[in-house]
């Protein structure tokens, strides 16, 4: 295992992005299998905590992906989450984070190519960040005997 | 009489006054701090405590910090930045608009005592001032020094000093300084990402997580907040560098829309981080994106309280 496969936390919308995902592998579209997926009710559910949460436990990458702005299940909470979305990419990209590593996107359940696009874009992106290093929390070194 | 004593006397009449008609049970204001350079928050509850009362400009905490939850009415004495972080709470519904009277101080920008202290190597013993100057004494020295070249970082850049909101101004309206134009940011911008990061790190390199800022900060009312929930624990209770970057990029996240630069936490900062870095970052994200700055108005609501069906976000594709 010499070569990188980067790690990426997917946040998926129910309502689209999960449905474009399920489409996607319904019609056999292939896509790389390097995301784990969390799926929320709406993106507007999305809290930073979370992203930084899954940065800190060594995430790679994070990927949000919701519906198109007037699409929303619940009518604007998207819109709302594009508010936070913004304020947060700021200030990840200006403290220094690669923006490749944080990304967004609004895939509807309709749209199994974009998502499979999407995805590759995604992995191969965060895989020419290389592991993340720097933007993680440092492994506990307890020196702990092994347990079988 | 200096502009300092004719606002002491404003604010001790009206507190007075206030107590004695029973428009407030509580007057929130500073008395003089039993060290140099410092004011200390007070509480004047009857009419002859409010004699205690004082203006200088070392009163650099916000004293909304102590409205949410605090049920009767109170008066708040309160320069610009206090003043729009009041209105702030009362738009988000942390105390009723009924219960609350602004004693408006028109500032002049607080004293910076790191900065004094910069300028005065020698142990201060005593502090006075003028309008235009502070007189620092010690053992065997006495020493002036214009309050212009030792203002707060953020009283430098201030550009609401008067607080307009205020139910009553107790002196002329104060000149703005100039506006924050973000220039350090900006260059910091220019720099590459990993210098960037570098920058950020070594700003908090030295944070014990005492959570002194988030105390001071009148914005941070949460009853449970994230760094001290356990289930889920969002935060380790070590000092891992990482847990202490998530705490800053987090509270500068909540406080965003916001924030009042009111400096309160840069103030109770123990070791002197400039915390309110992390916080600027997003004051200019903020302005540029949704042109809002908080507490001018009592009707306006929090930039991420609503929304525009064109909000600006090429980023998402």
């Amino acid at each position: 295992m010499s070569e990188f496969e980067p790690k990426v936390v997917a946040f998926f919308c129910n309502w689209c992005t999960y449905g474009a995902a399920d489409l996607a592998g319904v019609s056999r579209l292939d896509y790389p299998p390097n995301f784990r997926v969390v799926r929320l009710p709406c993106t507007g559910r999305l809290n930073p905590k979370f992203i930084m949460e899954a940065f800190k436990r060594g995430a790679d990458g994070v990927w949000v992906s919701g519906c198109h702005p007037g699409d929303c299940h619940y009518i604007a909470g998207n819109y709302y989450a594009r508010r936070k979305f913004v304020l947060l990419h700021t200030l990840l990209e200006t403290i220094g984070v690669d923006p490749n590593r944080l990304r967004f996107s609004w895939i509807s359940s309709a749209e199994a190519n974009k998502f499979q696009a999407m995805a590759r874009d995604v992995v191969e992106s965060v895989r020419a960040c290389g592991p993340n290093l720097t933007f993680r929390k440092a492994p506990l070194a307890l020196d702990l005997p092994e347990v079988a | 009489m200096g502009a300092l004593e004719t606002i002491t006397q404003k604010i001790q009449d009206k507190a007075k006054s206030l107590l004695e008609s029973g428009q407030a049970e509580v007057v929130i204001g500073y008395r003089k701090g039993s060290t140099p350079l410092v004011a200390a928050p007070y509480f004047a509850r009857t009419p002859s405590d409010c004699e205690n009362l004082i203006w200088s400009s070392f009163a650099k905490l916000n004293l909304a910090n102590y409205l949410p939850n605090r049920t009767g009415k109170v008066a708040l004495v309160a320069k610009g930045c206090d003043a729009r972080s009041a209105v702030g709470q009362v738009t988000e519904n942390q105390i009723p608009r009924d219960n609350l009277y602004l004693i408006g101080v028109p500032c002049s920008g607080l004293v910076d005592p790191a900065k004094v202290a910069a300028k005065e190597g020698r142990p201060i013993q005593k502090a006075t001032e003028t309008d235009e100057t502070i007189t620092v004494s010690g053992v065997g020295f006495e020493v002036e020094i214009k309050k212009a070249e030792v203002l707060r970082r953020n009283c430098e850049v201030c550009s609401h000093r008067s607080p307009t909101m205020a139910d009553e101004l107790t002196g002329p309206e104060a000149p703005a300084a100039k506006p924050d134009d973000f220039a350090d940011i900006k260059a910091l911008l220019a720099k590459s990402p990993s210098e960037r990061l570098d920058y950020f790190q070594d700003l908090i390199k030295d944070c014990l997580r005492c959570y002194a800022c988030r105390n001071a900060c009148p914005l941070c009312y949460c009853p449970v907040c994230f760094v001290d929930e356990t289930r889920p624990q969002w935060l380790g209770k070590s000092t891992d560098p990482m847990d202490t970057m998530t705490f800053h990029l987090l509270r500068a996240l909540h406080c965003a829309g916001r924030c009042t630069a009111c400096g309160a936490c840069e103030t109770a900062c123990p070791v002197n981080i400039k915390v309110r870095e992390f916080n600027r970052v997003l004051d200019k994200a903020v302005q540029e994106n949704w042109s809002y700055e908080p507490g001018l108005t009592w009707e306006q609501k929090p930039p991420l309280t609503v929304y525009q069906p064109n909000d600006p976000a090429d980023f998402i594709k």
